[in-house]
Formats: structure tokens, sequence, C-alpha cells
């Protein structure tokens, strides 16, 4: 199966009352395993509504949303938290870890509610710390850690359960630009071993880094491209800082 | 789902980080099991109490008394009436098929002196039945007889406070005493029976033969006469219908009818410590309902500071269910943590309460009574109070929305 993710003609309307916002107005794109995607538009163009969607978090109001082949929108809550827990990882702008948590027991999370035991969920922690660079910072609680190592254990938490898709909104919203290209380049790593990645991002800096542009304007697909990815591996320290 | 293992550390991180507020939040609990706790301790400590020196009377037992009773309930004439008679004691004994032993007894009052000791105390004259009716027990020497009654013997019967007066230490079985300066045989001395009901000393007493009593101690004028007479039925079940057949032969022969009332009384022991119990229970439903109060206010404390918690960790919430917590991992957890601080409230209450129960009962020197059904219903009541109230606010993180939890700030 090659194709992780079909939307198709999704819409999503929010009412408030009177007020009815179309979010999504009929959006469909597939994407296939090992993609790189940034999805870019104006503010308000519905792309966090999308992610919301993409992350089984919301449900589109009509069309529908296959997930791996299965239809999510048949799903039951519980089985919708099985799928956001085993199949979906999320980066959000603002980090979102536990606080007063370490970084290992914040990457541990998804496992505790796979049910995984202590000592596996200890092994695959550390395994994903490493893998974004921050062996050694396990034992760090949240407030210790800079913005670009908080969201690089948000990484790893996202990761930890070997998910199909990574779902970033706005992952470098909060970073500076050297970080946001230490970010950058962990996703390309990650993406390199076969992990599909759908990132929003408002800079299309940030952009040149995926290998295909959607572009929204009011909860439209206006433009939808395969790009020449660039590579964000500057210096090897990157890595292995 | 998430193992309760896993809630109760997560309750437990949540609860530390928030140690003052916790125990704040406690404090309700903390005192409504606490104040039931002590108060259960002491009511039931004094209730026992209570009923112990009841049944310390004897039991089955019925008092029939000289006098009637008005409508007042008190006796009237009971000085000069003097209805009763050992032939009384002797036709219930002999036609009552419920009743099982009669101890007609007569009362005085006398000073008692042994070598240089001189005591005074409580002279009863009595039939050997008395011991068993009143269940005594014999420590040293033997009960007076038949024989001692019929034979006006100058033998007697002592209870341990007058032999701890008159004898010290030493064993007094087969010592002469001199009541009312008549010498008397020890022949036997009773076992302790501690306080009645009335606060007397039931072991400052001495019993000599009935015959003994009446014509050479009380010089009484009508030397038949006996003060009362107990009655114990076969057993708890014929009590009443002991009661009615010596109502019948009384009224029979003392000719009670139209115009004749009734000079004699039937007091019922059991029916003492029915209305005891009675009251204990009407205290225990009180202390009951002053506990579930108390306990109502700390649930909801408890429940608004758990309200707060879910507003607090909204954002938590939020990244907990975007991970993979299921609802019912959300509800479990927040339940968990309701349930951690009200039974912590509940043990800490429990410790306080026998703590407290046990001062106040060494200041005012009554018994205290804890039950393990106490401890567990009181264990059980603060842990249901934590998934009462407990429970709307673990709804409430459980439906919580996870795209505006998530935006929470
Ligand atoms: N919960 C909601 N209730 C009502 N309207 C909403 C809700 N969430 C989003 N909207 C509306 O839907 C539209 C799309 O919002 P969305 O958050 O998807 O935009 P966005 O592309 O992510 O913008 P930004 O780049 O600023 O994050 C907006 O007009 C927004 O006001
Ligand atoms: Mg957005």
């Amino acid at each position: 199966m090659d194709e992780v993710v079909r939307l198709s003609d999704v819409v999503k309307i929010y009412t408030m009352g009177e007020e009815r916002v179309e979010a999504m107005k009929g959006v469909s794109f597939t994407v296939k395993r090992g993609e790189f995607v940034s999805i870019m538009g104006a503010s308000g163009s519905g792309k966090s509504t999308c992610m919301n969607i993409l992350g089984c978090l919301d449900v589109p109001t009509r069309g529908s949303y296959f997930l791996d082949g299965v239809d999510v929108g048949r799903l039951s809550a519980d089985a919708l938290a099985e799928v956001r827990n085993k199949k979906l990882g999320f980066v959000f702008q603002g980090f979102n870890l536990l606080a007063r948590t370490t970084a290992r027991q914040n990457v541990e999370l998804p496992l505790v509610y796979a049910q995984i035991p202590a000592t596996e969920r200890r092994t695959r922690a550390l395994e994903a710390l490493e893998r974004v660079g921050l062996a050694g910072r396990e034992g760090h609680y949240s407030n210790q850690l800079s913005g670009g190592q908080q969201q690089r254990v948000a990484i790893a938490r996202a990761l930890v359960n070997r998910p199909s898709i990574i779902l970033a909104d706005e992952p470098t919203g909060n970073l500076d630009s050297r970080t946001t290209i230490e970010i950058m380049s962990i996703f390309q790593e990650l993406n390199r071993q076969g992990i599909t990645i759908i990132m929003v991002t408002h800079e299309p800096d940030v952009a040149e880094f995926t290998s295909r542009h959607i572009i929204f304007r009011d909860g439209e697909v206006i433009s939808d491209q395969p790009h020449q990815a660039k590579s964000a591996a500057l210096p090897a320290e990157v890595a292995h800082p | 789902m998430t193992t309760l293992y896993q809630s109760l550390l997560i309750a437990l991180r949540a609860l530390r980080v928030n140690k003052m507020r916790a125990l704040l939040t406690m404090l309700g609990i903390i005192i409504g099991i606490a104040a039931v706790i002590a108060m259960v301790a002491i009511g039931s400590g004094a209730s026992k109490m209570i009923s112990d020196q009841i049944s310390s009377i004897g039991s089955n037992l019925l008092l029939v008394l000289p006098g009637s009773v008005t409508s007042g309930g008190m006796r009237s004439g009971s000085g000069g009436t003097q209805t009763l008679t050992y032939d009384d004691a002797r036709a219930i004994k002999a036609e009552c098929p419920s009743v099982a032993a009669v101890a007609p007894n007569v009362r005085g009052s006398g000073q008692v002196v042994y070598g240089n000791q001189n005591w005074s105390t409580v002279v009863y004259g009595v039939t050997p039945e008395m011991v068993d009716v009143r269940d005594w027990t014999i420590v040293a020497g033997r009960n007076i007889t038949q024989s001692d009654v019929d034979g006006a013997t100058k033998n007697c019967l002592i209870g341990q406070t007058v032999a701890d007066n008159l004898f010290g230490g030493t064993d007094p079985v087969g010592k002469i005493i001199r009541i009312k300066k008549i010498p008397f045989t020890v022949v036997g001395l009773l076992g302790k029976k501690g306080q009645s009901p009335q606060g007397q000393d039931q072991d400052d007493v001495i019993y000599v033969p009935l015959r003994t009593a009446q014509r050479k101690l009380l010089g009484s004028q009508f030397p038949n006469v006996v003060g009362s007479i107990m009655v114990q039925a076969k057993d708890a079940e014929v009590l009443d219908k002991a009661q009615d057949e010596v109502t019948e032969l009384l009224n029979q022969r003392h000719r009670i009818g139209p115009n004749r009332e009734v000079d004699y009384t039937i007091r019922n022991l059991s029916e003492l410590l029915a209305v005891t119990e009675q009251s204990s229970r009407v205290m225990s439903i009180l202390l009951g309902a002053v506990a579930s109060i108390s306990l109502v206010v700390g649930g909801i404390g408890i429940m608004n500071i758990m309200l707060v918690s879910v507003t607090e960790r909204t954002r938590e919430i939020g990244i907990r269910i975007a991970i993979g917590a299921k609802k019912r991992d959300i509800l479990l957890q927040f339940l968990t943590e309701a349930v951690l601080l009200t039974t912590c409230g509940g043990v800490i209450g429990m410790l306080l309460g026998v703590a407290g129960a046990k001062l106040v009962a060494s200041f005012i020197g009554w018994p205290t009574l804890i039950s393990v059904n106490t401890i567990i219903i009181a264990f059980a009541f603060s842990a249901g109070v934590g998934v009462f109230f407990g429970f709307y606010p673990a709804r409430k993180a459980a439906s919580l929305n996870p795209i505006d939890a998530l935006r929470y700030e």
C-alpha cells in the first residue's frame, strides 16, 4: 500500500450560533508513503483545520479521509485514539511537552497509552531521543531545555511509536533560523529513513526543505507541486551536536 | 487504556506538585473522618460500658418490688409498703413454669468490723439462688446454702471491696467478722463485678442468709417480708411470659381486683438494656448525620479543587488525547486523583480520630471502642466521596475537545 493519506472532497464547516465558517471547501489530495509535504497559505486559509482532520482530532463535515486505507470517518472514538497513538505523531508550534516531566517521560507517554511495559518503553524512548540528537539529555525536565531541544523532544515523542505519518503544524514557528535548520535537518533525516511527514509552515524558506508544496487559499487547494528539496544537513555537528 | 498503576503515578505526581493545596483540600475529609471515628469510638465505648454494667446485674431478670407504679412511673408508698413475702418468692418458684430461679432479698446497711479494721457497707439477706441469678462467681470458699437460710446461721459472703477494706490482701474465708456487733463467719468471697449502671460499687456488699437478716440483723416488725424478689426467666424468649405468669400469680395471691390496687411492681431489666441500646442507636444516627454533612462539605471541596485542576491542566489533557489517551484513560486519571485525595484525607482523619478518642477517653475515664468495621466503613466512605465528587470533574476532563484543549493558554 503506497498511499498513506487520501482526502476526497473534504468540507469542514464551523458553526458559531448564526455564523457559518467554511474552513475547508472541498479539499482533495493524496500523500504517498515517504513523502515530505509542506502546506502553505495565508492565515485563516484552513491549514490547521486540515491538519486537525489529518490528525484525527476532528472529523470532516462532508467528504472522506482514508488513512492507510482505513476510512477514518467510520471509526469509534476509542479506535481513533488508537489511530492517533499508533499511526500518527504530532509536533506542535508550542512544543506541548508536559511540564515538570523529564524528556524521557515525555517521550514515553505514547508508549504508556499503548500499554507497553516499562523496560521496553525506556529503551525505545532513549533510542528516539538519540535519533533527534538528544542522547544524554533524557533526565532533563522540559523547562530545563531550550526551545529547539524541547521541539526535538516533541519530535522524539512523535516518532517513538513508529507512526506512519508525522504531522507538524508550524513546528519552527517559535524558533530562530539556526534552530529551524536543525529541526528541518532532523525531519529530512527521518524522512530519508522512510517516515512520511506533513508540515504546515508560513515561511517559504522552510518549505524549501520539503519535496512537495501544497498551497491553500480560503479553504481550497490552489496549488500542489513537487519540489526539489534543499538539504538542511549543513554541518555534521547538527546531527550530533 | 492505561493501568490503574499509571494513573496512580500521575495522580501522586500531581499531588506532590501542589502539596499545600492537596492538604488544605483534604482538610474537610480529615476533619469529617476524624470526628466520626472519635465520636463513634467514644460513643460505642460508653454504650458498651453501660450495657456491660446492665448485664452485670444478671441476665433475663425481672425485679419484683413492693408498691405500685403511678402514671408518672414513680413508685408510690415505697416507705411503708411491705407487701412481698418470702412465701411469694417460693410460690413464684413453685408455680411459674417459665421461671428458672428466684432470689428474694432484704437490704440493710451496717458497720462491719474485723480486728481493728472497720467498714460501712450494704448487707443483703439472700437465698443461695442469689449467686446464680446475679451471675456472681465465688472465687474463694463456698456459697451460702438453703440450710444456712433455714437455720438462720451466722455465715456470710463478702464482696471484693469489703474484703479489700477489712482483710487487705489476706484470705478472708473462715475469718470471723462483726456485722452490727454480731459475729459472722466468712464462708465465701465473691468475684469482682465493678460499677452498676447507677454508678454504685457492686462489690461493696455482704450477703447473709435471708432468715438471719430478717430475724437478727434488720429487726423488721414483719419477719416474713422481703425487700424485693429477683426472678430469673429460663431464657430471653420466655422473659415476657415469665413476667405474665408472675403477674398473674401475685395478683391472685394478693387478691388484686376492682377493689384492691396493685401493690407491687415488676421491672424488666432487659427493657432497660433495650432502652440503652435504643438511645445509643439514636446517637449513632445523629453522629452519622453530622459525619455525612462534614463529608459532603469535604467532598464539595474536593470537587471544587478538581475542577480547578482540570482547568489548569487543560493543555496537558489535550496533549494526552492527541497522543492516544482514550476518554476512559483521562477519566480514570482524574478519578484516581480525587480518590487519592479523599482516601489520604480519610487515613489521616482516622489516625487523628483514634488519637483524639484515646485522648478524650483518658481525660474523662471512659473506655473507647474502635472496631475494624468502623475503620473499613470510614475508609470506604472516604473513597466513595472521592468517586462521587470526583466524577463530574473527571468527566469534564475526559470530554474536552482536544483541539480547544491544545490551544488553551
Ligand atoms: N473551532 C473553530 N470554530 C470556528 N471557527 C474556526 C474554528 N477553528 C478555525 N476556525 C476558522 O476556520 C478558518 C481556518 O482556520 P485555520 O486555523 O485552519 O487557519 P490556518 O490556515 O491554520 O491559519 P494560521 O496560519 O493563522 O494558523 C478560520 O477562518 C478560522 O477562524
Ligand atoms: Mg494554523
